[in-house]
């Protein structure tokens, strides 16, 4: 498999932390603090319609009265609201028409990143390669998105989420804060009132998205807090494929991340979502790195829609992080199949819930957990069956892997059934990397490096099956580059 | 040529060879025989360089390089080759990718070009199928639900493919019916060279009926004790480990 190989190569050649350069982009600040002018500015910044502005305000009124969430196997200093950036924008006097009115240094951030954000690049590489439509988030807006005419074509709506409230209000509007309402939780509740970008998708009734989407986001700036929001409908029938990539720079302070994704599935239709997550996890020391606290959610809300949640979490200082599925139509289906590495210092609390509510539906979990360093990684799910839902069913599948001596990983399942008629299987092993392992491989010919890289992606497999092929390869090397060194 | 030069080695600080010298000359096949608890399996492990057992005194050289300040991968790429008595189970890691990837670490690392998929696909199936093994079976993860047996022709499989210049066969004859013995056997004939050692550790005659050694050892308490052709084997079934174990004290 050439990708092993390359995963070797990689491993060899990088630093752990290949994205921790910053930009150097002049920027525009709303000032620190939140309250509720900083809502109204941020609003009024996207030239929001007033019931948004409305909306947003009733969320902050409602974080306010909201506690921080502390019953997650997490140990982090606590967030001071009061001392972040809650808006910052790449200074620019008008909206950019085209690529060439782009500031030169930010599309030199993603060219390093690796994220091609010129059509042409993208159409000029091999023919018959896969396409992929990027939305690019810089801090707290979105930058461009390419192929939106060609997907235009089609159907279907891919643009920033403050487009959509300008060009498709009622679209937004109908759909906004329907799976994840605004008080929530706590970091939702937050994101509600100030989130200032994200991704916007509609694929309407039958179709199939003619390429795959994804969203890069970035964040640049210091002191900043990153709060994007993500919404996708597929409408009856529709069929998507959706990817998110996250960076950021290396930085003393810890920074804040609180997403929100929605995906709404209606008849028959299916959202495949996968995310690669990469924000800087912090130095050696368990210095700096990402807060990532998001809520991300789908309603499977008719019958026979499908979701599909894949997650390479190898980044953030703390991960705090239960993508789930709502089971409502009956015979809808919901997957989880989720990679965490922990490294370092690295804390992730991270699962999934899927409520199964309609007849005869199904889902599956394959989560894969490694520690290594003085990591701790725990696996957090709740199963449940509503009294309704006869013929239910769910298959889990957690396996955890150690490295070293120092990490921890943990696995805390709740399985509910109100009805006699749900079948739950729940499988789990925990297992450390073998020196016997590690020994034969080596003296086959392998570096210590080289072995840990295949023995882990030997153990990841059944998930990296799920993403994209060419993602496949890249959380293949991510895996190996977050554990470089773990093995002492 | 493997020179061994009383090898002097402790595990969690017991001495278990004490001050072993042997010769193996390029091109024959040497056996080392002994009671258990001798130190037979912990000569092999010495020499592939697993940690936990420390070299206190001696030398180990294959064909003049020194083995013992070398990794273990690094002593695999000078030509060394262990055959597990108890092949690990690797997990998710198909045969056939595990392989591939151990011959061309290997290569890079003596400076070769990596060799390609089909030419590796050609070769590995010539192999596979004088050992009886089917192609399905290396698209499995290796070793992983495999039997006994299956885990020993996989064994002889990647030696085959790795064509290392020294090959240690560490009781390859445990656990094996007597038709997998034959087909594992023939395997490992096949593979003497005038160019490859082979140093066979075992407790039984058995597996010399099908691998005829030039010269055999008898390890008794961490020490070569005693020499002899062939015929040794036979002597020691006869006779058993009795007569030699006075010796070391």
């Amino acid at each position: 498999m050439a990708a092993v190989k390359e995963t070797i190569d990689t491993v060899q050649k990088l630093e752990t932390y290949e994205h921790g350069f910053v930009s150097d982009i002049e920027m525009e600040f709303a000032p620190k603090g939140l309250n509720a002018d900083i809502v109204r500015f941020i609003s009024e910044k996207k030239n929001e319609p007033e019931w948004m502005l409305q909306w947003r305000l009733d969320a902050f009124e409602r974080w306010q009265s909201m506690d921080e969430p502390d019953w997650a196997k997490l140990n982090y200093k606590r967030v001071d609201y009061q001392d972040l950036y809650y808006y910052a924008a790449p200074k620019q006097k008008v909206a950019p028409k085209s690529l060439d009115e782009i500031d030169p240094e930010l599309l030199r951030t993603y060219e390093k990143l690796g994220i091609p954000l010129k059509e042409q690049m993208v159409l000029a590489g091999v023919e018959g390669a896969p396409k992929y439509a990027v939305d690019a988030v810089f801090d707290s807006v979105s930058v461009v998105t390419t192929f939106k005419d060609e997907l235009k074509k089609s159907g279907v709506i891919f643009c920033s989420i403050s487009e959509a409230l300008r060009e498709y209000p009622e679209l937004v509007r109908k759909y906004l804060g329907t799976v994840v309402p605004q008080s929530d939780n706590y970091f939702a509740a937050l994101n509600s009132a100030v989130f200032s970008d994200g991704s916007f998708v509609y694929i309407p009734p039958g179709v199939r998205c003619p390429m795959e989407l994804s969203t890069y986001f970035r964040i640049n700036a210091s002191e900043t807090g990153q709060f994007e929001r993500t919404l996708i409908i597929a409408d009856k029938g529709a069929y998507v494929s959706y990817l998110e990539g996250c960076t950021a720079p290396m930085r003393d302070e810890n920074q804040l991340h609180a997403a929100v994704v929605e995906l709404v599935v209606l008849e028959d239709a299916e959202i495949k979502y996968s995310t690669v997550q990469n924000w800087y996890p912090g130095d050696a020391e368990g210095k700096g790195g990402i807060y990532n606290f998001v809520t991300k959610r789908a309603d499977c809300r008719e019958p026979r829609a499908k979701v599909s949640w894949t997650q390479v979490e190898t980044g953030s200082a703390i991960t705090w992080k239960y993508p789930s599925c709502i089971l409502r139509g009956d015979d809808s289906v919901g997957e989880f199949y989720s990679i965490a590495v922990t490294n370092g210092h690295q804390q992730a609390d991270t699962g999934t819930k899927m409520i199964h509510l309609g007849k005869n539906t199904r889902s599956r979990i394959i989560s894969k957990g490694i520690s290594a360093g003085k990591s701790s990684n725990t696996y957090r799910g709740l199963v449940s069956a509503h009294a309704r839902a006869a013929g239910a069913r769910n298959f889990t599948q957690c396996d955890s892997l150690l490295i070293g001596k120092t990490c921890a990983a943990h696995t805390v399942p709740y399985v509910e059934a109100d009805t006699a008629k749900a079948q739950f299987e729940h499988e789990a092993t925990t297992t450390r990397l073998s020196e016997d392992q590690l020994f034969y491989a080596m003296q086959r010919g392998l570096s210590q490096e080289e072995a840990v890289a295949l023995l882990v992606n030997g153990f990841v497999r059944d998930v990296l099956q799920e993403l994209p092929m060419e993602f496949a390869v890249e959380a293949q090397k991510l895996v190996a580059i977050s554990l470089e060194g773990s093995v002492g | 040529m493997l020179n061994i030069e009383n090898l002097t080695v402790s595990v969690d600080d017991k001495t278990i060879l004490k001050g072993l010298t042997l010769d193996v000359p390029t091109g024959e096949v040497h056996a080392i025989m002994g009671p258990n608890g001798a130190g037979k399996s912990t000569l092999g492990y010495t020499l592939a360089g697993r940690s936990n057992y420390e070299v206190t005194a001696g030398s180990a050289t294959l064909n003049g390089e020194d083995l013992l300040d070398k990794d273990v991968h690094e002593r695999a790429a000078a030509g060394l080759y262990l055959s597990f008595q108890y092949p690990l189970e690797i997990p998710g890691v198909p045969a056939l990718t595990f392989i591939r990837t151990a011959l061309n670490a290997q290569r890079k690392l003596r400076g070769e070009d990596e060799m390609s998929a089909p030419e590796f696909l050609k070769t590995t199936r010539e192999v596979a199928k004088s050992l009886k093994i089917d192609m399905d079976m290396l698209k499995r993860p290796l070793n992983v639900g495999f039997s006994g047996g299956e885990k020993k022709r996989m064994e002889v499989l990647q030696m085959a493919l790795l064509k290392p210049k020294f090959l240690i066969l560490d009781e390859t004859d445990s656990g094996l019916d007597i038709d997998a013995l034959k087909v594992v056997s023939e395997g490992v004939n096949a593979l003497r060279a005038p160019d490859r050692g082979m140093l066979v550790i075992t407790h039984y005659q058995r597996l010399l009926d099908h691998i005829t050694p030039d010269r055999i050892h008898i390890l008794v308490d961490g020490r070569i004790v005693h020499s002899g052709g062939p015929e040794l084997a036979h002597e020691l079934e006869a006779n058993g480990y009795d007569q030699y174990l006075g010796e070391a004290a």
